[in-house]
């Protein structure tokens, strides 16, 4: 598509504009698939264990530790991200509070620093990591855990050998749901980054509504779209191909 | 006899240490995850007392005051913009559930040709990225010469919408035992009367908890919004333009009172889903 909002836009095959978009760009993608991945990788290191306790340990607590964890979807998604604006703010109850008592150094920013960013991004990853995960575990017979310690497996074997194994799917599909849901993601760059934490999505929002430029925003979409799909089949020839939906 | 004896002393130990790790490391450390969860909750029901003499609120605390509360609809804009959202969450809910439902049900009962297809597109439409999702629904609306606003917006949230309801629905239907509805239709039941004394009574939980769902998604959507919007404002894209410009309490108050609303109405569908098993046995 050529042209430019004032005058309309026809449509013609253009080809240069993804070498010139990748060229432009690269640094923004780049940016999504770290923080995408670390934030993925993050909730996936927090949430493991949570789930693992309340699907075996959790007793008649369960359901209440399950709602517990879901409690931040009633939040509504922007005012999170606000809040999480709220909390790490140089003046801010939390970082201001510990500051004033000396415990970090008033020196000390972490608005606009990637770090935040991907600590947004992590937060809002939680509920959707720990949820499959926790239905993959609840699901394991009780009696396979038991055969592997009849079967002389330390602790440590029985989890590595037979627990961990037996979750995968739970991993699979809440890698999968996390990792696209935050490398698409700009709100919380927007609002917990700076100019140095811009991610792919803040690029294609502004071109399609400030500047109106349809045709290299529908470009830089198509690949993020691409790419992500390429991901998912190479993920999902990896790692099995099990429904997603039945997590969802 | 004597010679078991170390080995069973190194069986016992690591049952010892897997009692202290699933005793104490692990409950104190599902605790704090917990606690750092509700922290942004704290902090939103907090600043909504805080009190902001410019009726902007800045990150220092000030003091408590519940005037927001009785100021809450003293923004006209603010207003607006969460009237808009309500108005499209219940019409997307309704329009997203009244099309969702049969196609759960084709999808779950039937064997036909494109059915694979159908799955992969309601699957697709779950898992692609809100902002491809956007950025495509824009490129179609500016495409057919659409302008955007209100209807552009309830357009979006129905097609995000139908794919959760397919999936939630979907997965009441399979449950459902198919001998119930051909015993209906044995009994002289046609498949209309068959449909609304038996299916629809024994699926309803599952049409409720997908409408509920539906209706969640669509107050809380941001990124997709945000393409399709023109100058019509919800209430998240309203937040997120007042971020710049200093956020007036009543946004966190708003915030609380949603984030309430939304428990009332979850811990309500799960009763309702608990007392409904007794239906099925």
């Amino acid at each position: 598509m050529v042209g430019n909002p004032v005058k309309g836009f026809t449509f013609t095959w253009n080809f240069g504009i993804y070498p010139d978009a990748i060229g432009q760009y690269g640094t923004q993608y780049g940016r999504s698939f770290l923080y995408g991945g670390a934030s993925t990788l993050l909730s996936l290191i927090i949430m493991y264990p949570v789930a693992y306790w309340i699907a075996f340990h959790g007793g008649r607590y369960k359901s209440i530790l399950l709602f517990l964890i879901l409690l931040p979807f009633f939040v509504s998604f922007v005012i999170r991200i606000l809040s999480w604006q709220f909390i790490l703010a140089d003046e801010g109850i939390v970082l201001g509070t510990l500051k004033d008592l000396h415990l970090l150094p008033g020196g000390l920013h972490v608005l606009s620093t990637p770090g935040a960013v991907i600590a947004g991004l992590t937060y809002d990853a939680m509920p959707f990591m720990a949820l499959p995960i926790y239905v993959s575990l609840e699901q394991i017979d009780r009696a396979l855990v038991d055969a592997g310690a009849d079967l002389y497996a330390s602790p440590r074997e029985q989890f590595l050998r037979v627990i961990l194994p037996l979750s995968a799917p739970g991993i699979y599909a809440g890698v999968l749901l996390v990792a696209i849901t935050n490398i698409g993601d700009y709100v919380s760059a927007a609002i917990l980054g700076g100019p140095s934490t811009t991610m792919i999505g803040n690029i294609i929002q502004t071109q399609y509504i400030q500047n109106s430029d349809y045709p290299l925003a529908s470009a830089l979409a198509l690949m993020l779209m691409v790419v992500l799909l390429g991901g998912m089949y190479l993920y999902a020839r990896a790692f099995g191909t099990r429904r997603l939906q039945e997590y969802v | 006899m004597r010679a078991l004896a170390p080995a069973r002393a190194a069986a016992i130990e690591p049952g010892r240490a897997r009692r202290r790790w699933t005793r104490f490391v692990l409950p104190t450390y599902v605790v704090l995850v917990l606690l750092y969860t509700l922290v942004p909750i704290a902090v939103m029901v907090l600043y909504g007392f805080n009190q902001a003499p410019s009726g902007r609120l800045t990150f220092a605390w000030n003091g408590f005051t519940l005037d927001w509360y009785g100021r809450l609809f003293e923004i006209p804009d603010l207003t607006d913009a969460l009237i808009h959202s309500l108005e499209i969450a219940a019409l997307s809910t309704l329009i997203a559930t009244a099309l969702g439902t049969p196609a759960a049900l084709a999808l779950a009962r039937y064997r036909f040709r494109g059915r694979g297809l159908g799955d992969m597109v309601i699957l697709a439409d779950v898992a692609a990225p809100s902002v491809v999702v956007g950025a495509s629904l824009l490129g179609f609306f500016v495409y057919l010469g659409v302008p955007r606003g209100f209807t552009t917006i309830l357009i979006a949230h129905v097609a995000f919408n139908i794919a959760f309801v397919v999936v939630v629905v979907q997965a009441r239907v399979t449950d459902l035992d198919q001998a119930l509805v051909e015993a209906a239709q044995d009994l002289g039941a046609n498949p209309w009367v068959a449909f609304w004394k038996v299916t629809f009574p024994l699926i309803f939980p599952g049409i409720l908890a997908a409408s509920l769902l539906a209706f969640a998604l669509s107050i809380d959507d941001f990124i997709i919004t945000s393409f399709v919007a023109g100058q019509t404002l919800t209430f998240p894209l309203w937040v997120y333009g007042a971020v710049k410009v200093g956020i007036p309490p009543q946004v966190f108050v708003m915030g609380t009172l949603i984030f309430l609303t939304g428990i009332v109405f979850a811990i309500a569908g799960v009763l309702l889903q608990r007392r409904r098993p007794a239906l099925r046995a």
